[in-house]
């Protein structure tokens, strides 16, 4: 049983048919990849999975748990985890204070500080700001202060939302190599990508989605080799 | 790049040019005039001036802060204070020359006499250009001078001020304890001469300097000597403190007498709205503009179930303290009601609704539908006041009392959720509900406690204010109270304990204060509201979180630099 299982997924936006039936499934300890142009429906497969929205046909399940009857909030103690496209930190508080509000889930104290120290750990940046206002950090910190706090809550699964968004390269290979040492740490990792080389560089398994469906999937080695992929989203010919 | 350094002509005579137009304003809006009657340096400086001398002064500060050095500053300041008496000579010179009263009412004789401080055109004009230049050159000075002697200076001029214009309730204040009277009557006017002395004004001026600088260099030694104390001792020192306090607050009637303890009590249930709206709007980020609804349903829930008239459907005629916890438990419900509709709403269609709500409630409460229960537009008279212990609480003395504890309860209550998880989440949602959500906050579970507590601390003081007044109409609750509320959280700090407390005393008391000035209350309300959104926008008393925002060019950390 497959720890994350999507199955035909219908979402709508008012009229709107913005998921057609999408299908996947995360296996523990994996990192899959979902790719696809803008538009594609990638954030809105993550949004229904965290249940920000609500699918009208399909089921999401969490290690064979149906979570239609759970909401957003609710999912978290579950052990999903998004980290929102655009950060979506609080710009007002601290790092101390955001990393805090990421382990509002979880209860045991000593847990909490444990995880707190992971983060540090894993984002020694954010050790020397923490007492900084998180608006006032740079792009790249604020999104490892995002990562940083949704790992507070100690997810199973851990979904990503354009990481690399608006990122100077270098930043963005410093982000993806942390994404790899998370994963390592056994948190399963679903990553929504538009710089798709990176993200099949670092995923075993990955979807290529669009306009709301998935027309592709295989392992991250045969993407690379598709020439469908290369062409549309690799930029070869 | 010479711009740098060299004199900005521009904003000096703009800036003198602004200061003009207002005190144009202030005068025909018949400010000058109708606070001229008033001295606050008795003899010397009268209120209507003090208007013009502040415009001037502050004009100045601002004209001598565009300036690239000290002496341009100086310079520039002059400029705009001279400028702001060519304006004012104009206005003169046009209502001596001119009929202008046919449109301008307030363009009279009088007016050009105190202008001219009853020397005529143009021996007077010249006394109005020098003492502007005079005053202009004073802002700048005060601009160039150390943030410290600036701060001082600003608060004995404010005490000054303060003291004059409170001068009669003071006099009669003392003058009702029987004692003192002799000791401090040198400090004030003589006779029929309102305001401080000339004497007066000086120790004062010099008392408050003096304290203030004094207190700036030793305050932090204080400050180092306590926190090195053992901790029991410092715990001990701070319950000595609260006990001080609670005590000055539980003799306070005593000294304040009847008005001043009127003043306090209306104050004090604006402060105890204050907190609950603190909560929905600072604390939870949810924009209320109907929160009068809440303190209307208090009111008349008690008036409903206590009152003795028998002019209503049903006579319950319920003791107060029977009739209190079942009239926040309605307004935690109304609470409840009026938050689920608007869950999924954010910002303006949430104030909207709000203050549709508001509306409705009045509405209500005025019409003919639920006259023979609640009174329609006769409202609900013979409202018993409460007996606590067998004392009856009917005059504004006892009323204190039960307002206190309400404030107290209140302020614990905020303060105690403040720092709690609910805090917490009510902080995280004002911030980002989405990314709230996505840390486990239920915000549904969130939204409705905030409208809940909120809508229950008003509730208390509307159950208060029904008991005080024994009688209650629908159009004690209009929308201005609303307003008041959120106007008193923005001017004090939004999210801010304390500020609740600084806008009360600034935005109910004062003007209760100083009724002889009302026609003019809601036109200096809404100037303060603008100086200070431009001057202070994070208010008096600022929570630390909002501090942050309106000051994120000076962050607590050396710069970031970006590197991988």
């Amino acid at each position: 049983m497959s720890l994350l299982n999507i199955d035909n997924i219908h979402t709508y936006y008012g009229n709107i048919h913005a998921l057609k039936g999408v299908s996947l499934n995360i296996e523990k300890g994996e990192i899959v990849t979902l790719i696809g142009a803008n538009g594609a429906g990638k954030t809105t497969t993550l949004r229904t999975i965290s249940g920000l929205l609500k699918p009208r046909e399909g089921k999401v399940t969490l290690s064979g748990e149906d979570l239609a009857k759970y909401k957003a909030h609710e999912i978290v103690y579950k052990g999903i985890c998004m980290v929102p496209e655009g950060r979506g930190i609080f710009a007002r508080l601290t790092v101390t204070e955001n990393l805090e509000m990421g382990a509002y889930s979880r209860s045991d104290k000593t847990e909490i500080q444990q995880n707190m120290e992971r983060a540090f750990t894993t984002f020694p940046r954010l050790k020397e700001r923490r007492t900084q206002v998180a608006g006032t950090l740079s792009g790249g910190e604020q999104q490892m202060l995002a990562m940083g706090r949704a790992l507070m809550s100690n997810p199973s699964i851990l979904l990503l939302d354009e990481p690399s968004m608006g990122l100077a390269p270098v930043l963005v290979e410093l982000i993806f190599d942390i994404i790899q040492q998370i994963n390592k740490e056994g948190t399963t990792i679903l990553l929504v990508e538009q710089n798709a080389l990176m993200a099949l560089g670092i995923a075993s398994r990955g979807y290529v989605l669009q306009t709301g469906q998935i027309v592709l999937s295989d392992s991250a080695e045969n993407l690379k080799k598709n020439p469908t992929v290369q062409k549309a989203y690799l930029g070869m010919e | 790049m010479s711009t740098q350094n060299r004199f900005n002509w521009q904003k000096a005579i703009q800036l003198g040019g602004i200061a003009g137009l207002i005190g144009v304003l202030i005068a025909l809006v018949g400010m000058v005039e109708s606070f001229d009657h008033r001295d606050i340096v008795a003899g010397a400086i009268s209120m209507g001036w003090t208007m013009l001398l502040l415009t001037v002064l502050v004009a100045a500060y601002f004209s001598a802060s565009h300036q690239p050095s000290k002496s341009f500053s100086l310079v520039a300041s002059g400029i705009t204070g001279f400028i702001f008496s060519l304006v004012m000579s104009l206005l003169a010179f046009l209502i001596e020359n001119l009929d202008l009263r046919q449109i301008l009412v307030n363009a009279s004789p009088n007016l050009l006499k105190i202008l001219t401080l009853e020397n005529g055109i143009p021996n007077g004009l010249i006394s109005l250009i020098v003492i502007s230049t005079i005053f202009g050159i004073l802002g700048g000075a005060l601009y160039i001078l150390p943030a410290k002697i600036r701060k001082a200076i600003s608060l004995g001029l404010g005490m000054v001020a303060f003291l004059g214009l409170m001068e009669d309730i003071i006099q009669v204040t003392i003058a009702s304890t029987g004692s003192g009277n002799s000791a401090i009557g040198w400090m004030f006017g003589r006779g029929t001469q309102s305001g401080l002395s000339i004497i007066g004004a000086i120790v004062v001026f010099g008392v408050v300097i003096g304290g203030n600088l004094l207190w700036g260099t030793n305050a932090p030694k204080i400050n180092a000597q306590v926190s090195k104390m053992p901790p029991n001792r410092q715990r001990s020192l701070r319950i000595l403190g609260y006990g001080l306090i609670l005590l000055v607050v539980l003799y306070l009637p005593v000294v304040l007498g009847l008005y001043l303890t009127e003043v306090v009590n209306v104050t004090g249930l604006f402060i105890l709205m204050g907190l609950g709206l603190n909560i929905v709007v600072g604390f939870a980020g949810l924009l209320d503009l109907g929160y009068v609804a809440f303190y209307a349903i208090g009111a008349y829930t008690v008036g409903v179930l206590t009152s003795l008239s028998g002019q209503l459907s049903t006579a319950f005629e319920w003791n107060f303290w029977w009739a209190l916890p079942v009239s926040i438990f309605i307004c935690v419900m109304a609470g409840v009601v009026l938050g689920i509709p608007v869950l999924n709403m954010r910002g303006d269609y949430l104030a909207i609704v709000t203050l549709g709500f508001g509306e409705i409630i009045r509405i209500l409460a005025l019409s003919d539908f639920l006259k023979p229960h609640i009174g329609g537009s006769q409202g609900i008279v013979n409202i018993p006041p409460p007996d606590f212990l067998g004392v009856l609480l009917n005059k504004p003395q006892t009323l204190y009392y039960l307002i206190v504890a309400g404030c107290i309860l209140a302020l614990f209550v905020s303060q105690r959720l403040r720092d709690s998880r609910l805090g917490r989440s009510w902080k995280a949602m004002r911030e980002d509900e989405d990314v709230a959500q996505a840390m486990g906050i239920n915000l549904v579970a969130t939204k409705l406690l905030a409208f809940a507590t909120g809508a229950a601390f008003s509730g208390l003081s509307g159950t208060i204010l029904a008991v005080k007044l024994g009688t209650i109409y629908p159009h004690s609750f209009a929308l201005l109270i609303s307003i008041n509320v959120l106007s008193l959280i923005i001017v004090g700090g939004m999210g801010s304990i304390p500020g609740v407390f600084i806008g009360g005393l600034l935005l109910a008391g004062m003007p209760e204060l100083l009724r002889e000035f009302a026609e003019y209350r809601l036109l200096i309300y809404g100037a303060l509201l603008v100086v200070m959104m431009q001057v202070r926008p994070e208010g008096f008393w600022p929570e630390e979180t909002h501090k942050r925002e309106f000051h994120e060019d000076a962050p607590d950390v050396t710069p970031v630099q970006e590197a991988a």
